[in-house]
């Protein structure tokens, strides 16, 4: 066991309040699945590049396998465990991923998701260059991308209150 | 892949930072957004004793404007930089810039000062820092000392910055109302560092080139001014003979490695080819 002193975080995750003592080598994406038991938020390649790992923090997106977890004490969290409807029927995202057969292996679908939320929250009427380059830093290595691009479209058209076009082939 | 052990420190000001750093010499190093440090720390090719999180120093955020010069707070994120409506009136350039970093989750996080204070020769400010000559503010033991961008990098990772000074604010004189820029960037994929890249800002009056400066990304292993190039276009009227002339003294200062973005005379090729475009952009953009 280590001498190094474990640090005291406390943050809200998924709107719940969590308090643990961390080794400060802890990556974020390690103390989410493993301290908090949130599979949801994937490990990719580890590397800053994939994506999978993507939570929201204080409304940024972030790839959590590059922060530590103390980085996040005090941060209000939500990954995709926390993205559903409070009455526990899919989010707009997650009915349009649904919907649109935005995933097939799912791996990257908790990432781009999340990520797919923020940008939203930035952006509620992005056009598909927008959600292109919005989304640049999630792969997915099945879909060609053509199917989240519409998911989010039927998320963002839903969240406006306006009808769903299907881009034409 | 996980970091070797370290001891956290979270200061809450410079003073209390440097102290810190002082304190432990070679074993202590600062963090700031960590994009470049926590995946070499994951490598194992840095294994710092302590790490200093400048995250909870507010001091170092924000943009400022004093006169004549944009102050950048070392912590300021890209995202930050790119919704900076001072930056996107008087230095649209780094805006433009920032777009060309990695992707959005690491630009929410990734910092202007983590980016020009690494070393790393692949990193796109330091070059636009040396285009716009900047000077970076060293904060050590000792006090506050201002270093040019221009005369900062060394080698690669080998820089100006002491072991126990933090690199607390960019500041850049402001270009004349009205220049044209451009940052032009070759790159295989989103997130990847540039093939090439060149940083032009410019003056014109009545169609001729007042003031030029240009510098190179990651043809070398540090940022190049490229100081003969500009100097070949200013007073010119950018005709074709100029600027082949100029696009020849820029690649004759490149030294780029041959990896995987391709062969060192293609990355020099290249790295003119940037400079081509970016002039051709900075010149319709400039007003005469």
């Amino acid at each position: 066991m280590s001498d190094i002193e474990q640090i005291p975080v406390t943050m809200t995750v998924n709107g719940k309040k969590v308090q643990r003592f961390v080794e400060p080598r802890t990556l974020l994406i390690h103390f989410l699945r493993e301290d908090l038991n949130l599979t949801g938020p994937h490990i990719g390649c580890e590397t800053s590049h994939c994506g999978a790992c993507t939570v929201e923090m204080n409304g940024m997106s972030v790839k959590s396998c590059t922060l530590f977890a103390v980085q996040a004490n005090a941060a209000e969290l939500t990954t995709i465990e926390g993205m559903a409807n409070a009455d526990g029927t899919l989010s707009a995202l997650q009915e349009g991923f649904r919907q649109m057969h935005g995933l097939q292996c799912g791996f990257c679908t908790p990432g781009m998701i999340t990520r797919a939320h923020t940008l939203l929250q930035e952006n509620p009427n992005p056009t598909e260059d927008e959600i292109r380059m919005g989304i640049s830093g999630n792969l997915c290595r099945c879909t060609g991308y053509q199917n989240i691009v519409k998911a989010i479209q039927y998320a963002a058209a839903k969240l406006n209150g306006t009808d769903f076009q299907e881009a034409a082939e | 892949m996980i970091p070797g052990e370290f001891t956290y420190h979270r200061p809450s000001s410079v003073a209390e930072a440097v102290a810190i750093l002082a304190n432990h010499g070679d074993e202590a190093r600062p963090l700031s957004g960590g994009h470049s440090l926590i995946p070499m720390m994951k490598l194992r090719m840095a294994a710092p004793e302590h790490l200093v999180d400048l995250g909870g120093i507010a001091t170092l955020k924000g943009i400022s404007e004093d006169g004549d010069t944009i102050t950048i707070g070392a912590m300021t994120t890209q995202h930050e930089l790119i919704a900076s409506d001072l930056l996107s009136a008087k230095l649209p350039i780094i805006g433009e810039t920032s777009r060309l970093i990695a992707d959005p989750q690491i630009r929410y996080v990734g910092t202007l000062g983590g980016n020009v204070a690494n070393g790393d020769p692949g990193n796109d400010m330091p070059a636009l820092m040396q285009c716009l000559d900047a000077s970076y503010v060293l904060t050590g033991p000792d006090g506050e000392r201002q270093v040019a961008a221009r005369a900062f990098y060394e080698a690669a990772y080998f820089t100006a910055l002491a072991p126990e000074e933090i690199l607390t604010s960019v500041r850049i004189p402001v270009p004349a109302a009205g220049h044209g820029y451009a940052y032009e960037k070759l790159k295989r994929k989103v997130g990847d560092y540039a093939t090439a890249a060149a940083a032009i800002v410019l003056t014109m009056n009545g169609g001729t080139v007042s003031m030029c400066s240009v510098a190179l990304t990651n043809v070398a292993d540090t940022p190049l001014f490229a100081s003969e190039a500009g100097q070949i276009l200013t007073g010119s009227t950018l005709d074709a003979e100029t600027i082949k002339r100029a696009v020849a003294a820029a690649e004759a200062i490149t030294q780029p490695a041959s990896d995987g973005r391709g062969p060192a005379e293609y990355r020099t090729k290249m790295a003119g080819i940037m400079v081509e475009r970016a002039l051709a952009r900075a010149a319709e953009r400039a007003r005469s």
